[in-house]
């Protein structure tokens, strides 16, 4: 085994929220620690760190994942999404304006990852029911609103999207 | 937490893994999904020197049909499983248990060979492959086998995959026309490790249940496959006389270890109401 291969810190090409990023990450470091504390986005949340309660999610080739459960490095080539390319485009704005509208956040620790799961809903299963909001969103932690407020909010996006003429 | 220092090498082909697994021994670790072994690593239950992320070398992903079995590629995630119109079709065991595995989030990344490989004594594919006689294929230094799913569970977090081997796809049988499965489990939150859950098929012969495979998760180290509660049903007709018997001879099947939310008495008693709810299911 030569000692390159067992580097302990490998080159990794991504892009991130439309741009691409060039680094070499310890093999370690998984991918929240890396988009926050080296690129600087810090609206994902590092909370429980073993794939628990939500607040890291995170877009990796347009599915939501855990950032905590994922290595840096093994997002070598994919495309990265995070709260922040998410709320620039105006993607999530329904949900953002909702969350607001409906008290849907209070300390708002999980609301990243919640927005993140809530945008998965709207996205590709617009038709969802409450009951299915809740299994969607369930898990992401709140200890805050008691959800119920979290799925109106989501809810009431859906409804606005079925009512709005396409 | 964070992870300790490991080395990460990404491998391209399968006999570089095997080469790997060879030279690094018990070392090394295979990442697919992670989503098990990374929340390992991060909590410092495990220290590997490296880990060999097997995601990209080709042809261990994708579900196919062919000569009356579905073959699994063991990188294919959970979601896709869930998704999968074949296995909907031909399977519907396996997509009524999707949804109980962790969270999309989890599923999107999450693999069904890295579940069978772990073999968590309350993961929802374990328990489905053995009521569903699946047959795991295995590449070693010398070649493929194949194990039978009955066979390869040994214990808690035990299995026949030895540490130079891995686990490439998981092969199960399309059941013919007459034969119906469900799968059921409670647990205190959607998501949640399985309290008790249970992977049940059998051949319905206009009302007259033959072959009953019940095997449950949650309840003992590993899928157990309850053979008497099966005996109680063979060849009856679905009666509350018969669900009773299957109840009743469950005891002498499953020896569940109470855990800090439900005792042992508890875990028995909720696996006799789902296999209730299961013969029914089968029965219908």
């Amino acid at each position: 085994m030569n000692a390159k291969r067992m580097d302990q810190t490998v080159e990794t090409k991504l892009i991130v929220n439309g741009a691409a990023v060039m680094r070499r990450i310890p093999a370690r470091q998984h991918l929240i620690d890396f988009l926050r504390e080296e690129l600087g986005l810090t609206g994902s949340h590092v909370g429980c760190e073993h794939g628990v309660c939500g607040a890291c999610t995170v877009r990796v080739d347009g599915k939501i994942v855990r950032g905590c459960l994922m290595l840096a490095v093994q997002a070598d080539g994919k495309r990265i999404d995070t709260i922040e390319g998410l709320s620039d485009s105006g993607e999530i704005a329904a949900l953002q304006e909702a969350f607001h509208r409906r008290n849907a956040l209070q300390c708002g620790f999980c609301t990243p990852g919640m927005l993140m799961a809530a945008q998965d809903i709207v996205a590709n299963h617009p038709g969802a029911t409450r009951e299915q909001i809740r299994g969607h969103l369930s898990g992401n932690y709140c200890r805050c609103t008691g959800y119920h407020a979290i799925v109106d909010a989501v809810e009431s996006v859906l409804n606005a999207k079925i009512s709005k003429p396409v | 937490m964070k992870a300790p220092p490991f080395a990460y090498i990404k491998a391209r082909t399968l006999a570089e893994v095997l080469q790997l697994l060879a030279t690094h021994g018990d070392g090394a670790r295979l990442l697919a999904g992670g989503q098990s072994l990374l929340a390992t690593l991060n909590l410092r239950l495990s220290s590997p020197e490296v880990l060999i992320d097997i995601t990209r070398v080709p042809g261990l992903s994708g579900i196919k049909v062919a000569d009356g079995k579905i073959s699994i590629g063991a990188l294919t995630t959970h979601a896709e499983v869930e998704r999968s119109p074949e296995i909907a079709q031909a399977l519907p065991m396996l997509s009524l248990a999707a949804p109980h595995i962790a969270h999309v989030a989890i599923r999107n990344v999450g693999t069904f060979g890295g579940s069978i490989a772990l073999a968590d004594p309350a993961a929802e594919w374990p328990a489905c492959c053995v009521a569903l006689g699946a047959e795991f294929v295995i590449a070693g230094k010398i070649g493929s086998r194949r194990v039978k799913a009955r066979d390869f569970f040994q214990g808690l977090y035990t299995t026949d995959l030895k540490p130079t081997e891995v686990l490439t796809a998981i092969e199960i049988p399309i059941p013919a026309r007459e034969y119906r499965g469900t799968f059921l489990e409670l647990a205190r939150r959607r998501g949640d490790f399985a309290i008790v859950g249970v992977a049940a098929m059998a051949k319905n012969t206009r009302g007259t249940l033959s072959d009953v495979r019940l095997a449950y998760l949650g309840v003992g180290q590993m899928p157990m496959l309850a053979q008497k509660a099966m005996a109680a049903v063979e060849g009856k007709r679905l009666s509350a006389d018969v669900v009773a018997s299957a109840a009743q001879a469950l005891a002498a099947d499953l020896d569940p270890s109470g855990d800090i939310y439900s005792a042992p008495a508890t875990k028995l008693h909720l696996a006799r109401v789902l296999t209730g709810r299961a013969l029914a299911a089968l029965n219908a």
